[in-house]
């Protein structure tokens, strides 16, 4: 485990301050726990990769074994015959598309509700609080209906649609905290020069909201990245799936026909993104977090 | 749309405050020249027309449609009243669906918190008992590996894990049987009605312990560090701080994590749908957003199936409240504010 490795050199000597037996025994004991979970979080992902090198048959007879050849067999099948190449596609295009769509018609609403005074302003802004708080499955059916009426069930702009809805609460709720921070000096100062409102917010607002927003576009883009109620519901062609609902698809299957090889391949893709995001960023997302839970 | 734990980030801090940077107050009332009037007309126009079609007239379809016997398929639809909540209170597998996840409710996010606040207080404040009061040294190794799981799609969570608990081929059962305890050859975790559920419970607390550990570390970071040092002088020990400032410092974020966690696990659909997509064994792992998802779109009968979304709904407020008078109860309001002030 490179728990251990990564472990910085005791630092507290550097204070010329002696560690007590106690603190060395609270120490001791809450690595061993951590590490401990450390193991059962990662353990699972590693056996994950190592199987999806396997064949399905080396999978089913041991789970430890190593392959007898290390080919990308599996990656290959379940990319083209388990479609998952096409769902990924879908994936880039509907979870791209709504991302760009939720943080532009977002930091607008948040903006307009956020730095002017107008009557319903309250409304609004408490309405769509309210719209972060149900339960999809209260709309799921009359969304499907709202979907069809439109002409949108089973496509992929209706689907880009609904995510941009759904992500849209959250998404002003926190750009509309962020917009109220900034100064009202340089707003004037836009308009001082006669930059009218237009400009002002795409040239002047907007870039000064750059790290709220970069906030914001992580959290949508892993929420809508792995989002697959909506889509089960309302995108039910194969040619149009999502990534998830093509893994979800994996186990539906029946017992022994499932393609382990491609399943444990398809997992490992499906992650892949995710995890690089993650690990690009995971600073930003705690700091997100923290500037969401206390100021 | 995120996950409803992200919100909570937000929803935590409560209502937006004023400015913070103390500069002018950051709404005007303007003369409302034509430029301006275009310009918030299409700014709020266009995001609220979207919010109204997808989200506010779906909500105001369903509560109607849940009073009619509607099917679909057909524009006819009869008005029945309350015939299908009746419906619903002899429905057995609905009974047995909402005790599920009445269940998960009850378990899930109290082990989830208690594990996450654990793991938050050892990396901030259980550090050396000399010099400043910090967490233990490496923890930000551990905040990175158990928060991933979090950005994990749930689907593929559910997936992984049925792959772990597979009765021949997972691994759960082959190290177990490598360690000696040859009973759990081909035992299947997912298909006893006994071990079902728990197993079930676990992945689901698996994934959400990281999430809540950050938002848990961040939350501690905010408590003035001298009131950390003002304790230790008092002569309080660790786990003496951790229940007596730590945990009143930040109660309400562990209400508010609580309330998301109940919302997760009273949904539950997409790890149950991956887990074991028939409802498990006996359907002891059947929740009410599985059994809805099928009288909807398999059986057709969508009248029903939106009155279990409007159960749903209110069984999930209902248990909001209870969390909020149970936090309120268990300890003044005001209490916080002296410890953080």
């Amino acid at each position: 485990m490179s728990a251990v490795t990564l472990d910085k050199p005791v630092a507290a000597g550097s204070q010329g301050q002696r560690r007590t037996p106690g603190d060395a025994l609270v120490a001791g004991t809450s690595h061993t726990m951590l590490i401990l979970w450390s193991v059962i979080v990662i353990v699972p992902f590693c056996w994950v990769v190592l199987s999806s090198f396997k064949t399905s048959k080396e999978i089913l007879a041991s789970p430890f074994s190593l392959p007898a050849e290390w080919s990308f067999e599996n990656y290959t099948s379940a990319w083209t015959k388990a479609g998952i190449g096409t769902y990924f596609f879908n994936t880039v295009i509907v979870v791209g598309t709504a991302l760009v769509l939720v943080m532009l018609l977002g930091a607008m609403c948040a903006y307009v509700l956020a730095r002017f005074e107008f009557f319903g302003r309250s409304f609004i802004y408490y309405s769509m609080l309210g719209g972060l708080t149900f339960p999809v499955f209260l709309v799921i059916v009359p969304l499907f209906f709202v979907l069809q009426g439109f002409g949108l069930l089973n496509t992929l702009p209706g689907l880009i649609l609904t995510y941009v809805a759904y992500a849209l609460p959250f998404t002003v709720f926190f750009l509309y905290a962020f917009f109220k921070t900034l100064p009202d000096d340089v707003y004037e100062a836009a308009m001082m020069d006669g930059a009218g409102e237009w400009r002002t917010f795409f040239r002047i607002m907007l870039p000064m909201a750059a790290p709220g927003m970069a906030g914001v576009a992580i959290f949508n883009f892993l929420g809508l990245w792995n989002q697959f109620l909506l889509p089960v519901a309302l995108n039910t062609q194969r040619e149009n799936w999502v990534l998830t609902q093509g893994m979800a698809s994996f186990s539906s299957q029946a017992g022994y026909n499932v393609d382990f090889g491609a399943l444990f391949a398809g997992v490992v893709m499906t992650v892949l993104p995710v995890l690089v995001v993650y690990l690009i960023f995971q600073r930003r997302i705690a700091g997100t977090v923290s500037t969401g839970t206390f100021r | 749309m995120p996950d409803p734990s992200t919100t909570m980030a937000v929803a935590a801090s409560g209502p937006p405050e004023e400015n913070p940077w103390g500069a002018a107050p950051g709404r005007t009332r303007r003369k409302l020249t034509l430029d301006r009037a275009l310009f918030m007309a299409v700014f709020l126009g266009l995001p609220v027309a979207v919010f109204v079609i997808f989200v506010v007239v779906p909500i105001a379809q369903a509560l109607f449609y849940s009073l009619t016997d509607w099917t679909g398929f057909s524009p006819e639809m009869n008005v029945i009243g309350l015939d299908n909540y009746a419906k619903l209170l002899d429905d057995d597998t609905f009974l047995k669906a909402l005790r599920n996840n009445v269940l998960l409710t009850l378990v899930v996010p109290f082990v989830t918190l208690v594990a996450a606040l654990a793991i938050a207080v050892v990396v901030t404040t259980a550090g050396p008992s000399t010099g400043q009061v910090r967490g233990l040294n490496g923890s930000g190794f551990y905040r990175v590996v158990s928060f991933f799981p979090y950005a994990v799609p749930a689907v593929v969570i559910g997936l992984l894990w049925a792959q772990v608990y597979d009765p021949a081929a997972g691994l759960l059962n082959g190290m177990l049987t490598g360690l000696g305890f040859d009973g759990f050859e081909n035992y299947a975790w997912l298909g006893e009605v006994r071990a079902a559920m728990p197993a079930s419970m676990f992945v689901m607390i698996w994934a959400n312990i990281g999430f809540y550990t950050v938002l848990f570390v961040a939350a501690i970071k905010g408590v003035p560090a001298e009131i950390y040092e003002a304790a230790r002088i008092d002569g309080a020990g660790r786990f003496r701080t951790a229940i007596s400032i730590t945990l009143p410092s930040i109660r309400d974020n562990v209400q508010t994590a609580y309330i998301y966690l109940g919302i997760l696990t009273l949904d539950a659909y997409v790890f149950m749908a991956a887990l074991a997509p028939g409802g498990g064994p006996n359907n002891s792992t059947l929740t009410m957003s599985q059994h809805l998802m099928n009288t909807a779109f398999k059986k057709s009968q969508f009248g029903y199936a939106t009155s279990m979304g409007v159960v749903l709904a209110l069984v999930t407020l209902i248990f909001a409240a209870l969390v909020f008078a149970v936090f309120h109860f268990a300890g003044g309001r005001d209490k916080k504010g002296d410890v953080r002030a």
